[in-house]
């Protein structure tokens, strides 16, 4: 053998080898490992809760594991035609050329895209606090906080035109979640109250006053339940079809957002500064930034954030304030933000996953009778998949990576 | 920051001139309040009633009657002298006590106030205070037990809230008892879980704690709808009946608030008194602690740090899982989904208010229950203040606590900072 053809030998092993070592060490990777992995544990639950399971265990074991994977497959394909619609009743809807079957067809893929615009606003105000280096679990609170504002302004103000009232009480939504921000934050940077206790202190407290709210001043009139009155007309978020596709202006409203949020963290001086301040607050502080003002400016704006996901939910969906109007999107944000690496784009990304999911559960609940909660079960799983990446690491057996993996770190209970 | 207070090396509390003054201006605003709230336009004539005896022992107490306005303007007149006796001169070390006296005098004051022209139950409040503030007492005593140990844990809500529903399950096909074990167990492997992502895997502890949150609301809620409302034999463990200690319980008053419960408020005070004893009298603690306060210290004295932070961790989830079986099975009897209810968030600021002592944390929880039953029977009584926002007063608090305004608490050195073996 020459030596030409040994390192050419050499040579054509290692370019496999790079492919999977590039591959294995991509960023991408270890998401959407924890996607797949997400997935795949969810469908051992649905299963393994099964009953089919443990009626055929005493007779048939093998028969009993097929049925529960046979359950599981079952579920997921509700669980995707819920989110997408069914092919076939699309095909069959244009061929009838009625309007109204042809949305009822669409229409699972709008309700998806309906449900992650939350998910995109509460995204972008948790990774704006992780890049910052805040932690801010109060998301849930704040959407409630802009919920509140937003649909006050709603119904309170008559006569209005859409152009005026709108935009106010979106605004308004905004407002009352960077209030809600902005304490915290005000907190920490003063006092070095740690702003992970403050802010879930600040959610029980946003739930509260919303419980007084709807039981006293903001009751509607007539109505045994605690329902604030409906919104005027002129406060709606414009639907752009027909009933019963629900589909509007706020997913254009949150992609605008997220784009804003994107040129503001790396167009800006003070995105810049924020970013400083998350990534390491000693060299900030010595580079004479302004570390209280970046604080409290994080957190208000992430709280800002927070509450345009409340007002995007009520003027655009429900029209009016009730108790438990977000089933824990602040939350469910935490999981996403970090799936986005904390990106404006992945986030958009990450929310378009979780509205398509919580949208084909809905579905799935409705009929295959599997409970809708499996979706948290689901997101802490792929939570906890990200957060610690060793783990899929050693699932999967991939490599280390060569530069430290983005990790959150956030600072002990006394603060600085 | 602006840390007001200083501890010295001697552990004398040095109080600064602006912070005695904010204290006496508080002291005095509170006055001001009782007179502003309470004592205007309150009818001279108004009796106020306490029951003390809730029924039950043999010895019965007289209810107690007082004329509303007169006691109210005492005690008015007491938080003045003392707020001014603070502006001027200062109590120094003795503040916090005065503090927590002028507290108590306010929460009396209102009652007096609440109640005038009716009668209170007294003991029946301070039985339910009790009894809401056992689990709050033993999750924040599961808090103390990781966080000495250095491991953040905000999965107490989690922990509780998965306890309750599996030891519904195992007691509704066994007993009771194996019920409970099968709770504490629950707990314990939550922690284990904790212990394994935040000592083992590094996640951010926060970020661990808030993984065991979600999948907990998930898993227990996915359970319930799918297993226990179709099977409710499922969903039927009993409950602890309550057990009469024998001479204790015939003590008047005390008798009944405190000895004449179930094995859940037995657990917490001897709970309390044996985690004080063992974190602070013996050499277990110690270790325990010194993981917490200077890891790489006590790395080099010989002491694994991983493994007693494995055992804290899973320890603090059994403890957890202990205060999740009083949900099902020393109160309700039955699991309904997402029964805690935050009150893993509250114990979470009982251990911080009580400054991560477990007798601080019982105060602090018995506090807490206290606004918690005071909330319940408010609708008994002619008042105007809506029940929320008592409920929102543990959180406040804790704001408050944080805030260093009442005075900052002394948090384990390397609470939440991961180890790393060199």
């Amino acid at each position: 053998m020459s030596k030409s053809e040994e390192t050419a030998k050499v040579e054509k092993k290692s370019a496999i080898s790079i492919f999977f070592e590039e591959v294995s060490q991509s960023s991408l990777i270890v998401p959407i490992l924890a996607i797949i992995s997400g997935l795949l544990l969810g469908g051992l639950l649905v299963a393994l809760s099964s009953e089919d399971v443990y009626t055929m265990w005493t007779v048939n074991p093998l028969q009993a594991i097929s049925n529960g994977f046979k359950a599981a497959w079952e579920s997921y394909v509700t669980l995707f035609t819920g989110s997408f619609g069914s092919p076939s009743k699309i095909i069959a809807a244009i061929q009838s050329g009625e309007g109204l079957e042809i949305r009822r067809a669409i229409n699972p893929i709008f309700e998806s895209l309906v449900k992650s615009i939350p998910y995109i606003f509460a995204g972008l105000a948790v990774s704006l606090g992780f890049r910052t280096g805040l932690f801010n679990i109060g998301v849930e609170g704040q959407i409630f906080m802009g919920g509140i504002f937003s649909v006050w302004v709603g119904y309170s103000f008559t006569g209005l035109p859409v152009y005026i009232h709108l935009p106010f009480a979106f605004m308004a939504g905004a407002l009352g979640g960077a209030l809600w921000g902005f304490i915290p934050g005000f907190l920490k940077s003063k006092t070095g109250g740690h702003e992970v206790i403050n802010t879930i202190m600040m959610n029980y407290i946003a739930f509260r006053l919303t419980d007084w709210l709807l039981r006293e001043p903001m009751k509607r009139e007539g109505s045994t339940n605690p329902l604030s009155p409906i919104i005027e007309k002129s406060a709606e978020l414009p639907r752009f079809l027909a009933d019963p596709i629900r589909f509007h202006l706020g997913f254009f409203i949150a992609l605008a957002v997220a784009l804003l949020v994107y040129w503001f963290l790396f167009k800006t001086k003070w995105g810049f500064d924020l970013r400083t301040v998350g990534a390491n607050p000693h060299a900030a502080r010595y580079a004479g930034m302004n570390i209280v003002r970046s604080t409290i400016g994080a957190m208000s704006l992430s709280g800002a954030l927070a509450g345009m996901a409340g007002a995007n939910e009520l003027l655009g969906l429900n029209h009016h304030l009730s108790q438990s109007f977000s089933p824990g999107y602040g939350f469910d944000a935490i999981a996403l933000a970090l799936l986005g690496r904390n990106h404006p784009l992945g986030v958009v990304l990450a929310s378009l996953l979780f509205g398509t999911l919580r949208n084909g559960a809905t579905r799935m609940q409705a009929a295959a009778g599997i409970p809708i909660d499996i979706i948290s079960v689901m997101q802490a799983l792929i939570l906890a998949f990200i957060a610690a990446p060793a783990i899929i690491r050693t699932i999967f057996r991939l490599k280390e990576p060569k530069e430290a993996e983005i990790g959150v770190r956030v600072s002990g209970w006394g603060g600085s | 920051m602006s840390a007001n207070t200083s501890t010295l090396e001697t552990g004398t509390i040095y109080v600064s001139p602006t912070r005695r003054r904010i204290f006496g201006i508080i002291f005095l605003g509170i006055a001001v309040l009782i007179w502003l709230f309470f004592i205007r336009g309150l009818d001279p004539e108004m009796m106020t009633t306490m029951r003390l005896y809730p029924g039950g022992s043999k010895i019965v107490l007289d209810d107690w009657e007082f004329n509303s306005l007169s006691v109210l303007r005492i005690l008015a007149f007491a938080c003045a002298v003392l707020g001014s006796y603070q502006l001027v001169r200062g109590f120094n070390k003795r503040t916090g006590l005065i503090l927590s006296l002028i507290g108590g005098m306010f929460v009396f004051s209102f009652l007096s106030w609440a109640a005038s022209g009716g009668m209170l139950n007294l003991a029946g409040m301070l039985r339910i205070m009790v009894i809401r503030s056992v689990p709050l007492t033993l999750g924040a005593l599961s808090g103390i037990l990781c966080e000495r140990a250095g491991v953040v844990n905000i999965a107490i809500e989690g922990m509780m809230l998965t306890a309750a529903m599996i030891g519904t399950i195992v007691g509704s096909v066994t007993t009771l008892w194996i019920g409970l074990l099968g709770a504490v167990i629950a707990g314990g492997l939550l922690g284990l879980v904790h212990a394994v992502m935040s000592i083992k895997y590094r996640t951010d502890q926060i970020i661990s704690g808030t993984v065991i949150n979600i999948f907990a609301v998930g898993i227990t809620s996915f359970i319930s709808a799918k297993f226990m409302q179709p099977y409710p034999e499922l969903n039927d463990p009993g409950i602890f009946k309550p057990y009469e200690i024998p001479v204790l319980s015939q003590i008047p008053f005390l008798g009944p608030v405190l000895f004449r419960q179930n094995i859940f408020v037995y657990s917490m005070i001897i709970f309390v008194i044996l985690l004080t004893f063992l974190l602070f009298k013996t050499r277990w603690g110690l270790r325990l602690r010194s993981v917490g306060e200077h890891p790489e210290a006590a790395d080099t004295l010989g002491i694994d740090v991983y493994k007693t932070r494995y055992m804290a961790v899973i320890l603090g989830g059994m403890m957890a899982g202990f205060a999740g079986a009083y949900f099902t099975l020393g109160s309700v009897g039955r699991f309904d989904q997402v029964m805690t209810a935050g009150r893993g968030f509250i114990a979470l600021a009982a251990m911080i208010f009580g400054n991560w002592m477990p007798v601080g944390a019982m105060i602090a929880g018995l506090l807490f229950g206290f606004s918690d039953s005071l909330a319940a029977s408010l609708a008994l009584l002619r008042v105007q203040i809506p029940s929320e926002f008592l409920l929102m007063a543990p959180y406040l608090i804790t704001m408050l606590v944080l805030a260093g305004v009442v005075g900052r608490g002394q948090m384990p050195a390397a609470d939440g900072q991961p180890y790393e073996k060199q």
